[in-house]
């Protein structure tokens, strides 16, 4: 019922990296049921991937999808990556913006399964209909992803029309938390794609596509997307994204003290201001960017200017895009003390290609490890992590790439797998085995990143119920109800695929009345439906793979540093834990019949 | 590219392919972009090397296509220095912009403008320098 009339949409490109070849199908059926996006991926990855196979194997597959949305509507522009995960071992889905979904999408594609493994580096090139191998021999080890990106860029047409992911030496190490990034500045950031990528001999994937879309109804279209356009435009709520962008939350977050600080033995930083959205703007902002068919140009780069060591007035500039995770990350999480330590780290992190969150709470686990003396300078091979001092960590990041011994080895696998190995669980600061997002705002966050389907803070936004609830305590069965609600709904805005900061002006009645001049109607019930089917369709694949909730603490450490709803009750997070259990086995089983 | 959707649209379909205007980077996204539009020369080499006249000088500048003369040599799109010419690939004939500045209407950055020329009593659109 979701399929637009004559839409390309329904078409999916599959990629076979073993044989070196590649054919469409049609697959109306999936779009017609799930939609696009999430909800087409969640059932190719269950279709592709058989059970229980190793992540970094080549049975893993890659999964590409758009929804009907993309390329018609502004601000759609997200692309849904799924995989089996390296780093959780289970469901791996990421989002990522940049260009990769106009590409996609005006290739004329709705879905594209990467599949097997090269037997020596390539980088995949789809351009419209055809797709073409080439040799990457000559770019694996490279040092930085992005001389790998521009070496691409002038190696491919269709400038303006191209999504060029790429990952860095970290996915060709198989570092369990690699990314893949595209357009220099945006990130298939979580659960390791970057490392499915290199596990496939895979460097680089680009897609470029000029085509047309259809349109049903063109008046009517035009007069949504005027309507849709100039509430994006004039909303609030997307003034937030376009000014500061995401780092207004530095000042916010530490007012009332749910900013995640060394390591979380704090809540609240005293270097706040510096690493504040403020003092970046202020200071270091030196242009934003948009993803294709946006309007509101959230991407901020800001220019770190370095001077030669040993010639006077010799400078490097080099672009560093900032967002509010990395600050958290790589700032706060690090105790930081200057925004150049701050933007080197994590330009140097962008080198390589690793995860900026999960690496950040990496480096801060280890450096409260050495100080705990649980690891010492055998285990670190004389690096001394401290609070602040980014030069260290800007050699920790060299040695979590090379992997010299076995501790580093165990580092590039989070933090979970390491302090299994070393100790320090209680404060390994990660959530169904993946590291903790940038709030320590209440119940509602951690339980989140433990209970959504890919552990991330975008899955049901736990933070924010929080802070809209400050001052009031919601019981644990309000808390589950509104965070399933919101998860799924989110279902259905990842599978047309919005970008979730225009979440609040992508209605579920403005969804339906978007729909129309595409030829399908529906209702809000449908959407909630289908919001529904798709969340337990990716539960039964984590169930399927062998994802307990029973197997997950909640680590000690977000019990001891306050909230802005005080102490959390460990008591009262593992009873919402326990319902949400009972919901979904309940749900699933009911589903079967 | 809000303004490449927005010509696609003008003609009644979402995409790409049949828009007269584009944007992409000036050497990859870290050091900035480009629109390509058409500039309304008053003396418009595209039409210079038109061997069928197919386009024809539009009052105030600019050109404009007649489709049936045209044969889809591609001399239009090679002359224009600024590679304001794009190309249909499914029709085999240039894309020309016919300056109704529908897309500076969804420029949210001001970009784009829509330059009235008084005394000839006409308008283009114009990236502003």
């Amino acid at each position: 019922m979701w399929l637009p009339k004559h839409d390309p949409l329904k078409n999916v490109l599959y990629i076979d990296l073993t044989l070196k070849k590649y054919w469409v199908e049609d697959r109306s059926d999936l779009f017609e049921e799930f939609m696009g996006g999430t909800g087409v991926a969640i059932k190719l990855l269950e279709e592709e991937v058989p059970k229980n196979v190793d992540p970094l194997g080549p049975e893993n597959v890659i999964i590409f999808a758009v929804g009907p949305f993309n390329g018609i509507y502004p601000a759609v522009s997200k692309t849904v990556a799924m995989f089996k995960s390296p780093h959780t071992g289970n469901l791996g889905e990421s989002h990522a913006g940049g260009r990769s979904s106009i590409a996609i999408r005006l290739a004329g594609y709705g879905a594209i399964v990467i599949k097997g493994v090269s037997d020596v580096p390539v980088w995949v090139s789809v351009r419209g209909k055809t797709v073409k191998f080439n040799d990457a021999r000559a770019l694996w080890g490279m040092r930085s992803s992005f001389t790998v990106g521009r070496i691409i860029r002038e190696n491919e047409p269709n400038p303006g029309f191209r999504t060029i992911m790429r990952i860095g030496r970290a996915g060709e190490k198989l570092i369990t938390y690699a990314g893949v990034i595209t357009e220099t500045y945006r990130h298939f950031g979580r659960l390791g794609l970057g490392a499915v990528f290199g596990s496939k001999k895979l460097k680089a994937f680009v897609v470029s596509g000029r085509g047309s879309l259809p349109i049903l109804n063109k008046r009517e279209y035009r007069r949504i997307y005027k309507e849709l356009y100039d509430t994006i435009v004039k909303s609030p709520a997307m003034k937030k994204y376009h000014d500061l962008g995401t780092p207004v939350n530095v000042l916010r977050l530490n007012e009332i003290k749910a900013l995640p600080t060394r390591n979380l033995k704090s809540s609240q930083f005293e270097n706040a201001k510096l690493l504040s959205g403020e003092n970046l703007a202020e200071g270091y902002l030196a242009r934003r960017m948009a993803c294709s068919h946006c309007p509101v140009a959230c991407i901020h780069l800001a220019a770190l200017r370095e001077p030669y060591v040993d010639e006077p007035y010799f400078y490097k500039t080099t672009f560093v895009s900032y967002d509010y995770e990395p600050i958290f990350a790589l700032g706060t999480m690090l105790g930081a003390k200057s925004v150049e330590g701050f933007l080197k780290l994590l330009d140097r992190i962008e080198t390589y290609g690793l995860d900026a969150m999960s690496t950040g709470v990496v480096l801060a686990w280890a450096t409260e490890a050495y100080e705990k003396g649980i690891i010492g300078e055998k285990e670190l091979l004389g690096i001394k992590p401290k609070w602040g001092d980014h030069e260290e960590y800007l050699k920790m990041v060299e040695n979590l790439v090379n992997q010299p011994n076995d501790f580093y080895k165990a580092l590039g696998r989070g933090v979970s797998y390491a302090s299994k190995i070393y100790g320090g669980e209680d404060f390994a600061l990660s959530f169904g085995g993946n590291e903790m997002p940038g709030y320590h705002t209440g119940p509602a966050a951690p339980y989140s990143f433990m209970v959504g389907a890919r552990h991330s803070h975008l899955d049901s936004a736990g933070y924010s119920l929080d802070e809209k609830t400050i001052g009031k305590e919601l019981s644990a069965e309000e808390i589950v109800e509104k965070l399933l609600k919101e998860e799924r709904w989110r279902q259905v805005l990842t599978s047309l695929v919005i970008c979730l900061f225009a979440r609040g002006v992508y209605k579920p009645e403005v969804v339906v009345e978007a729909f129309k001049p595409l030829g399908v109607e529906a209702t809000v019930d449908d959407l909630f439906e289908l919001g529904k089917r798709i969340h337990l369709e990716k539960y039964r694949f984590k169930i399927r793979e062998g994802f307990n909730l029973d197997e997950y603490k909640f680590p000690k450490r977000i019990f001891e540093t306050p909230t802005p709803h005080g102490y959390l009750s460990e008591e009262k997070l593992m009873k919402m834990k326990e319902m949400f259990k009972e919901i979904i086995y309940k749900e699933l089983s009911l589903a079967e019949k | 590219m809000l303004c490449v959707f927005a010509c696609a649209r003008r003609f009644g379909e979402s995409g790409v392919a049949k828009a007269a205007i584009r944007v992409s980077s000036v050497g990859g996204v870290e050091t900035g972009y480009r629109i390509q539009v058409c500039r309304a020369c008053s003396d418009p080499p595209c039409a210079s090397v038109c061997p069928t006249n197919a386009l024809i000088r539009r009052r105030g500048g600019g050109v404009m296509l007649r489709p049936s003369f045209c044969i889809g040599c591609g001399n239009c799109a090679d002359a224009c220095p600024i590679g304001a010419v794009q190309w249909d690939v499914e029709l085999n004939k240039p894309i020309i912009c016919t300056h109704c500045g529908y897309c500076v209407d969804y420029c949210p950055h001001g970009v784009l403008e829509l330059i009235d020329i008084k005394e000839k009593g006409d308008m283009h659109v114009a990236a502003k320098a």
